[in-house]
């Protein structure tokens, strides 16, 4: 993801205009967070801030309620029970008393006119949503906490310093006086806000933070109203389907909608111009939409269609044409992204040098719900509701298409049904506010899953060759790998062509400061595939290639795999990292995991004839896993036994999602390592539902998967991504230890 | 003219016989727990009962349940207590099985199908028959919640309460 957005999501604290107070309607504590958000001279134009419904972190009402607004997008990374954890934490609530609301996205205007976020930077990316929120989170909860101590201590009569809190209850210890929050939360709601930010627990002292919690809208989930995007309705909605051209850049040379608009409930057609190529996108694709009075009169009409095409630039792009396109770059002298020592000499010098090619397919999202969104522009500002994992870049779309004033434009996020890295992009959301615009009505637009299927932003593919120098003792002396792919940043504004490796190699990732000579050289491959962000992004290709080659090593030097991997993380180190999830890596908690998979796993025992076993870890974003695969192949195929995993994010925030992250890790890695692939065929995107891009089902699922959490001194680390990564490599080791066939490229489909 | 009873009660459909029974139960029944996945019965988002057997509306024309009993999340827990949940619900609460959730509704239909017709799954009856697809990947807790509802039909405990304040969420 851009590096803008993620520093937008890491915040700064600052004490003044970071946290707001005020008072409910009904008469409760309202405490609000604004991060940069109002200059001093706003807070104090306005005074308290305004109940804005849920817009705020914490609402303590009368009748003893206590609600708490989750700001970030919940896509089942757990954010939505865990971040009000760290919230109910501070403030001293019973968790089980608390209710969670989704909160909108709250955007404001500073002093200079720029836009700001109201409560904190909201999104979800990059695995920051628990890293981002852990202070700012916590002293939202604990200032409310001290108003209320504050209010009591008023009430009272008696020192602030002598009183304390149990769940909901402020107590003083000497005379044994006690009132619960909800009588005191009037009181509270007036009181100026401390000077001071308020101290914090003591880790020691957590009741809430680093137990085990449920999803905390489950129940919501399992009964069907829990609201996801689909779900979304606004009052006069018409519904909408659209076809798009099938050809990347390609245009709508004619159209023919009578038929269509026969059909009974079409209301209207509308032909809608995508982006010109090398643009930026906005939609992803021209094409053409169909608006009825229900979802399947839409259906209906869109089928009706007799468009005629214009394939556009890119429509002889194949994946063999892609792929001899990276053969013939690799024939040539890339781009040198990295280079410690003199890797050239190192070569050279080395007793041996080993090299190996990798090749990893372009992957689409295929989140369970496909895109969807409802968006009414009005005259006087707009509605959108949506599955939306960036609601600024929603906001800042509709602007864009309408003019509208971006404060005038209400994003609310529902839950979403995944997300992946999908739903960054806003397209549909920019399709629905075109549709809207013409039409002058809410609008609720519905992907197909072949829609999703053919028009994504896909994980890029590439070539990789690797090559390793090897002293007399077979160790790693030199260390290249050379990349040919095309890059993620494709028709992004204000990236320019040497930049198009930085979304593709991360330059400080393992063995970097562990090998002396090391060199990265990218080759920028041209495609009409748009491409975007996919789960851990080019960690998912580059822990495969860089485990598997490091598995080749091992086995070509006659070591075990593990020993040799910790002979070259050697002494427990830190140093620096540059890349998203930096400032630091520890080569010591990568070793960790790698050592606490193996230990549990048992590993080194003896397994039954054809089984294999394979072990691989990696950092991703400030977090370490690592995954011990046992495998059995046969006359019946591959199968998946059992397997281990062991992870570092620091403090476990919620153990038990931290867990569940990692089987998710699991479940997907194997899932997409299997048979996962797309592939083109005459500038078409050949899958197009889930018979071709068959997602793992239980019949593929390893009956043992046995997760171990690190406990950690660390501050924690997200873990949306961190766990998906060295599956393939630690599976694709398992299968060359039981059969001797090394995997170089994904997915195994038939290999095995 | 297509009539069928939606979770115990009487439904007619005058519109297009041919659409897909998900959409009618969706935006003309306003049941929205029914989830659209793929639209060609490969996912099992869309499982709702037909006649008490999972199916995937999708794929089914509403003139196919034309006089029969249909039934959707909305309405497995009928027939328990007021209040609670069926088994495989609870199952799911115990387990904590979902992630992003959107899935769920229809593992949880084809699940109840399943052990109506076995009642004590094992792993490879679970493998054979639990065909809907996840893409957070919560095959390990729906396979443990499988089990945990077999349990809970077989002890014949009183189905869960949840606890005040539980699960809830605006």
């Amino acid at each position: 993801m851009k590096a803008q957005v993620l520093k937008r999501l890491g915040m700064n604290l600052s004490r003044r205009g970071f946290l707001q107070c005020g008072a409910t309607v009904g008469g409760g504590l309202l405490m609000g967070v604004s991060i940069n958000a109002l200059s001093e001279r706003q807070v104090e134009a306005t005074g308290v801030v305004n109940e804005s419904g849920i817009g705020f972190f914490v609402r303590i009402e009368k009748d003893g309620s206590v609600i708490i607004g989750s700001p970030q997008p919940e896509m089942g990374q757990g954010v939505k029970t865990s971040l009000p954890m760290l919230i109910a934490e501070e403030l001293d609530v019973d968790w089980d008393n608390v209710q969670v609301e989704q909160m909108p996205l709250g955007l404001t205007r500073d002093a200079e006119g720029n836009m700001a976020w109201l409560h904190v930077g909201q999104g979800a990316g990059g695995s920051t949503s628990v890293s981002g929120n852990w202070l700012p989170l916590r002293e939202a909860g604990a200032t409310a906490r001290l108003q209320l101590m504050q209010a009591a201590a008023d009430r009272w009569q008696l020192p602030l310093a002598e009183l304390s809190t149990e769940p909901g209850v402020v107590v003083h210890a000497g005379t044994g006086k006690r009132m619960p929050y909800s009588e005191l939360a009037a009181a509270a709601a007036v009181l100026p806000l401390p000077e001071a930010a308020p101290a914090l627990k003591d880790q020691s002292e957590f009741r809430i933070i680093g137990k085990p919690a449920r999803v905390v809208d489950a129940k919501d989930i399992v009964t069907g109203k829990a609201k996801y995007g689909i779900d979304a309705d606004l009052p006069g909605q018409v519904y909408a389907v659209m076809e798009r051209c099938p050809w990347h850049d390609g245009t709508v040379r004619s159209l023919d909608d009578t038929a269509a608009r026969k059909i009974d409930g079409v209301i209207d057609v509308i032909a809608l111009d995508g982006p010109k190529p090398g643009e930026p996108y906005t939609m992803l694709a021209s094409g053409v939409a169909v608006v009825a009075t229900s979802t399947w009169a839409a259906i209906q009409g869109r089928r009706a269609l007799e468009i005629s095409w214009d394939k556009g630039p890119h429509a002889t792009e194949s994946t063999a044409s892609l792929r001899k396109q990276m053969r013939d770059a690799m024939a040539t002298t890339g781009q040198i992204v990295m280079s410690d020592g003199d890797v050239v000499a190192a070569m050279d010098n080395a007793a041996e040098t080993v090299q190996a090619e990798y090749f990893v397919p372009y992957a689409a999202h295929a989140s369970m719900e496909p895109q969807c969104c409802v968006v009414h522009v009005r005259e006087d500002g707009a509605d959108v509701i949506g599955p939306i994992q960036m609601p600024s870049g929603a906001s800042r779309m509709v602007n864009k298409l309408t003019g509208l004033d971006r404060l005038s434009i209400n994003v609310e996020m529902t839950r979403l049904g995944g997300g992946f890295g999908r739903r960054l992009t806003v397209d549909y959301v920019a399709e629905a506010t075109l549709i809207s615009m013409a039409v002058k009505k809410p609008v609720k637009l519905q992907w197909s899953r072949e829609d999703d299927m053919q028009h994504d932003f896909y994980r890029p593919c590439g070539l990789h060759q690797m090559r390793a120098g090897l002293d007399a003792d077979n160790r790693i002396v030199a260390w290249q790998q050379r990349l040919a792919s095309p890059s993620k940043y494709y028709r992004r504004s204000n990236v320019a062509e040497e930049d198009m490796w930085k979304p593709e190699l991360y330059s400080d990732d393992f063995p970097r400061q562990l090998v002396p000579d090391m060199q990265l050289e990218y080759f920028s491959m041209q495609s009409g595939v748009p491409r975007g962000s996919w789960r851990a992004p080019a960690h998912t290709a580059n822990a495969f290639v860089v485990q598997s080659f490091i598995d080749e090593l091992a086995v070509r030097s006659g070591v075990d795999p593990l020993e040799y991997q910790l002979q070259l993380l050697g002494e427990a180190k830190e140093y620096p990292y540059s890349n998203h999830g930096g400032p630091m890596i520890d080569s010591g908690r990568l070793a960790g995991v790698l050592k606490r998979a193996a230990k549990e796993a048992g590993w080194g025992d003896k397994l039954p004839s054809g089984w294999g076993r394979g072990i691989a870890g990696h950092f991703t974003f400030g977090g370490y896993a690592a995954f011990v695969i046992d495998v059995s192949v046969d006359e019946g195929g591959l199968r998946v036994q059992r397997v281990v995993g062991a992870v570092d994010c620091g403090l476990a925030v919620n153990p038990n999602h931290v867990v569940a992250q990692m089987e998710s890790g699991v479940h997907d890695g194997l899932s997409t390592a299997l048979r996962l692939e797309i592939t083109l065929e005459d500038g078409r995107i050949q899958q197009s539902n889930f018979h071709d891009y068959p997602l793992a089902s239980m019949a593929d699922a390893p009956r043992e998967v046995d997760i171990h959490i690190i406990d950690s001194p660390h501050p924690p680390s997200g873990m949306g991504e961190p766990p998906i990564s060295p599956i393939a490599p630690a599976l694709t080791n398992a299968i060359f230890a039981a059969t001797g066939k090394r995997i170089r490229e994904l997915p195994i489909g038939k290999q095995v | 003219m297509v009539t069928f009873t939606l979770n115990g009660k009487n439904w007619k459909y005058d519109g297009d016989p041919n659409e897909p029974l998900l959409w009618v139960v969706r935006e003309a029944a306003q049941l929205k727990g029914t989830k659209f996945g793929c639209g060609a019965g490969l996912c099992g988002a869309c499982t709702v009962h037909v006649e008490g057997r999972a199916q995937r509306s999708c794929i089914t024309p509403v003139r196919a349940v034309d006089g029969k009993s249909v039934t959707t999340i909305e309405g497995l827990a009928d027939g328990v207590a007021e209040g609670s949940l069926h088994p495989v619900q609870q199952a799911w609460i115990e387990e904590d099985v979902p992630q992003c959730g959107y899935c769920q509704v229809g593992q949880i239909m084809a699940a109840a199908d399943l052990l109506k017709r076995i009642p004590q799954p094992t792993d490879d009856d679970i493998e054979r028959e639990q065909t809907n697809l996840c893409r957070c990947g919560t095959y390990t807790r729906i396979r443990k919640a499988i089990h945990r509802a077999a349990e809970i039909n077989k002890s014949g405990v009183a189905y869960y309460e949840p606890a005040e304040g539980e699960g809830e969420s605006a």
